[in-house]
């Protein structure tokens, strides 16, 4: 990466180049509704497991996305599957279908964040 | 003794698929658990194992199931079991009989007038060869059926049929060639010697008439035989294993053995004792949404041939409706579960997060209740069960008012077996804390989990609509029958997952008048909004759903009514009419009775003003 001369964060550092999307697409292409997500919340607000511990449901998209293997994995282990979710979601996503993918997939594409 | 080569492929055949099947039940009931093993050894000589005799011989034999749903179907089985049975039966007796010695081989009994060239004299000679020709009559009609049924299903009853692999092509074709071509063979035979009866000799006379019998005399025993060892060849690769497996089903089911949590030799032979009869797939409401490919048969079939992916296996919304049809009894349901907790066994979930601090529940407390995560999606039904307690003056600790976990069904529906049980662990400890001794819960899907899974000694666990009905049978609710046309929807996992159907009707015909319809109880709809389905798509459930409100929207009821928030939730959502959980009808009763109290004795105190 270049050097620019900033400070930063080492991790808070994403980068792109080493951008690893692999998860990403195949849960895309195993459940496309999640392609959809306007990122509205609705389903953190209301979560079952947010009222016990700090877990939000749409920052695994935003991780997902980022290809933070790592993160999410240690996200993804607090849902109960209790399926709130699903039913506030105004895009109707299936939100408990994404995190089963996730979980069986992640363990093939976990990377190491440096 | 006689004997004739054609005889050899028969008699290897037979050898081979009796002991093909001695080994491979011997394997399944050798992978059972050390409890199951002991059930059997402890039942065996029991009557249990009758109940089992007399079970085989109504499902196995007579296909008693499939004559209560479509006799033609019904009869189409029973004619090629129950006639192939009774046809090997009367046929050892009939050379039994003949050769007056119990030790004959099979082969003298199945190519009997092959051998037998001599006409029938006594009369007990006369009347088996007639019940012979009759029964290789009755068999006839039904192969007849079979050829009609894969060229023309609907008559069944059937809308669609499953579609046939290799070892089953092979095993359907010799089945369809034994009973013609023994027929043929005996009035060949029966034609050149004169020794047959009723049904044969006739067209026996006629063959000879109009053929060469003499010359197709060999070919016709030989081409019998090739068939018969073909059809027994083929056995272990078809699903015609069904029919020797589906009777070790039947006693190991009377002996108590049940599905586990994990694969065992029992699922095994479940897997086997599907007779892919096809009745499931007209059961199964996913075909409105044109999902037609994940139902109870292609997964068991799947399961067989090794190939089941997850898009199928979680593809169903474990409804039930299958297994309540399902002739053989199978449990398919728990099938699907276990096989779901094998391919997601490897995923991982940790609730460290759930910290069990004290519970300080008042000693006087009488019930615990608890709602649910769906519950908690529709406020009506916790207020209206908040009132109705306060109404009955009932003490209560609100478990999961705010910051409770899920109960752990869900993870269960998906076979996250592990992380199911830590919630379990988790709930459990604290509901036995709290020292009540019973448990209302408003979700069915709770409600199941609690009463199966959980560890509850001393708790009674009710959902609400038992508890509602049982308040009200002891006073402690006012009544109040409303002029309210009412349809009620079982809730899957109340109904079929937990046999209770007459409790919420009990409770609903005290405060409205409930409509029946024609698919309720055992055979009610799913409302289509089940969590046990991670693949299927919104658009999708609202096809199913709004399949089942057809139905229900044809009684114009002023009110559908239900026992499950998740139900509830769901058809709420098509906005056709107004859909209602049976707490708040309850509450709602009780209120207007009380408000008409109120005007009352505004009216009484208004009059006495006036006076
Ligand atoms: S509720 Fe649905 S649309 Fe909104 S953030 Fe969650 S998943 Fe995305
Ligand atoms: S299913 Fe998981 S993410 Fe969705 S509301 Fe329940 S705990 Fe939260
Ligand atoms: S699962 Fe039951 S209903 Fe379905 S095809 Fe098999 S035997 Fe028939
Ligand atoms: S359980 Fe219900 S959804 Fe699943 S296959 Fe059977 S009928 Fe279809």
């Amino acid at each position: 990466m270049k050097d620019f001369g900033f400070t930063m964060i080492k991790q808070r550092t994403i980068d792109y180049d080493q951008f690893d999307g692999r998860l990403l697409n195949e849960v895309l292409e195993m459940e496309p509704s999640f392609k959809v997500c306007l990122s509205c919340g609705g389903c953190t607000a209301t979560c079952s497991a947010v009222d016990l511990v700090s877990f939000n449901v749409r920052r695994m998209n935003l991780l997902l996305r980022r290809g933070e293997t790592v993160e999410l994995e240690s996200e993804i282990k607090k849902c109960m599957l209790c399926g709130k979710c699903m039913l506030v979601c105004p895009r109707g996503i299936n939100i408990r279908n994404v995190i089963m993918l996730i979980k069986k997939s992640i363990p093939k594409y976990k990377t190491v964040t440096l | 003794m006689e004997t004739n080569p054609f005889i050899w492929p028969f008699t290897i055949g037979l050898l081979f698929i009796s002991c093909f099947l001695i080994i491979i039940v011997s394997i399944w009931i050798s992978g059972l658990s050390h409890i199951d093993k002991s059930r059997i050894v402890h039942s065996i000589f029991t009557r249990k194992s009758l109940l089992a005799i007399r079970e085989t011989f109504m499902e196995s034999l007579l296909h008693r199931k499939i004559f209560r749903k479509n006799l033609v179907l019904g009869y189409m089985h029973m004619s090629l079991a129950f006639g192939w049975f009774l046809l090997i039966v009367v046929g050892h007796i009939q050379a039994w009989n003949y050769y007056r010695s119990l030790s004959v081989p099979a082969y003298k009994a199945i190519f009997f007038r092959y051998f037998v060239t001599e006409p029938a004299t006594t009369l007990s000679e006369k009347t088996l060869a007639a019940c012979v020709d009759l029964l290789l009559v009755f068999i006839l009609s039904g192969v007849m059926l079979a050829y009609f049924k894969r060229l023309n299903s609907r008559v069944f009853g059937i809308k669609k049929t499953t579609k046939l692999k290799a070892g089953d092509r092979i095993a359907l074709t010799a089945l369809w060639l034994i009973f013609p071509l023994r027929f043929l063979a005996e009035s060949v035979s029966a034609g050149i010697h004169h020794n047959g009866s009723i049904v044969s000799q006739p067209t026996g006379q006629i063959l000879s008439s109009l053929l060469p019998v003499h010359s197709l005399e060999m070919p016709l025993w030989w081409a019998y035989s090739l068939a018969l060892t073909l059809f027994f060849v083929s056995l272990p690769v078809s699903r015609y294993m069904h029919i020797p497996v589906e009777v070790v089903l039947i006693f190991l089911r009377n002996y108590g053995i049940r599905i586990k949590k994990r694969i065992d030799g029992y699922s095994r032979i479940q897997v086997y004792s599907c007779s892919r009869c096809g009745i499931c797939l007209d059961s199964c409401q996913m075909t409105h949404a044109e999902i037609k490919d994940t139902q109870s048969v292609y997964v068991l079939k799947h399961i067989r041939n090794k190939n089941l992916t997850d898009e199928k296996l979680f593809n169903c919304l474990l409804c039930g409706r299958c297994q309540s049809d399902c002739p053989v009894g199978l449990s398919l349901n728990d099938l699907r579960i276990t096989q779901r907790i094998e391919s997601t066994k490897e995923y991982n979930s940790s609730y460290e997060y759930l910290k069990n601090g004290p519970v300080e529940v008042s000693p006087q407390t009488e019930v615990i209740y608890f709602a649910g995560c769906m519950t908690h999606l529709t406020p009506a039904i916790i207020k209206s069960m908040k009132e109705i307690f306060a109404v009955a003056r009932v003490k209560y600790w609100f478990m999961d008012e705010d910051k409770t976990s899920c109960c752990g069904r869900p993870l269960m529906q998906v076979g996250q077996y592990e992380a199911a049980k830590k919630l379990i662990g988790h709930n459990q400890e604290r509901i036995l804390a709290s020292k009540a001794n019973k448990l209302v819960v408003s979700c069915p899907i709770c409600f199941k989990v609690f009463n199966e899974d959980y560890a509850l000694p001393g708790i009674t666990v009710q959902h609400h609509s038992e508890y509602l009905l049982e308040l009200m049978v002891n006073k402690r609710l006012p009544m109040n029958k409303m002029p309210l046309r009412v349809v009620y929807h079982d809730p899957c996992e109340l109904g079929r997952g937990s046999g209770i159907y007459h409790q919420p009707r009990l409770l609903l015909d005290e405060y409205a008048e409930v409509i029946p319809v024609k698919n309720e109880k055992e055979t009610a709809f799913c409302c289509g909004g089940s969590l046990a389905n991670i693949k299927i798509q919104m658009n999708e459930r609202n096809q199913i759903r709004d399949e089942a409100l057809e139905e229900y929207l044809s009684y114009r009821p002023d009110v559908l009514a239900t026992a499950c928030p998740l139900c509830k939730k769901t058809f709420a959502k098509s906005n056709k009419l107004p859909v209602h959980d049976i707490a708040e009808i309850v509450y709602m009763a009780i209120q207007e009775k009380q408000n008409l109290q109120k005007t009352e004795y505004k009216k009484e105190m208004k009059m006495e003003f006036w006076k």
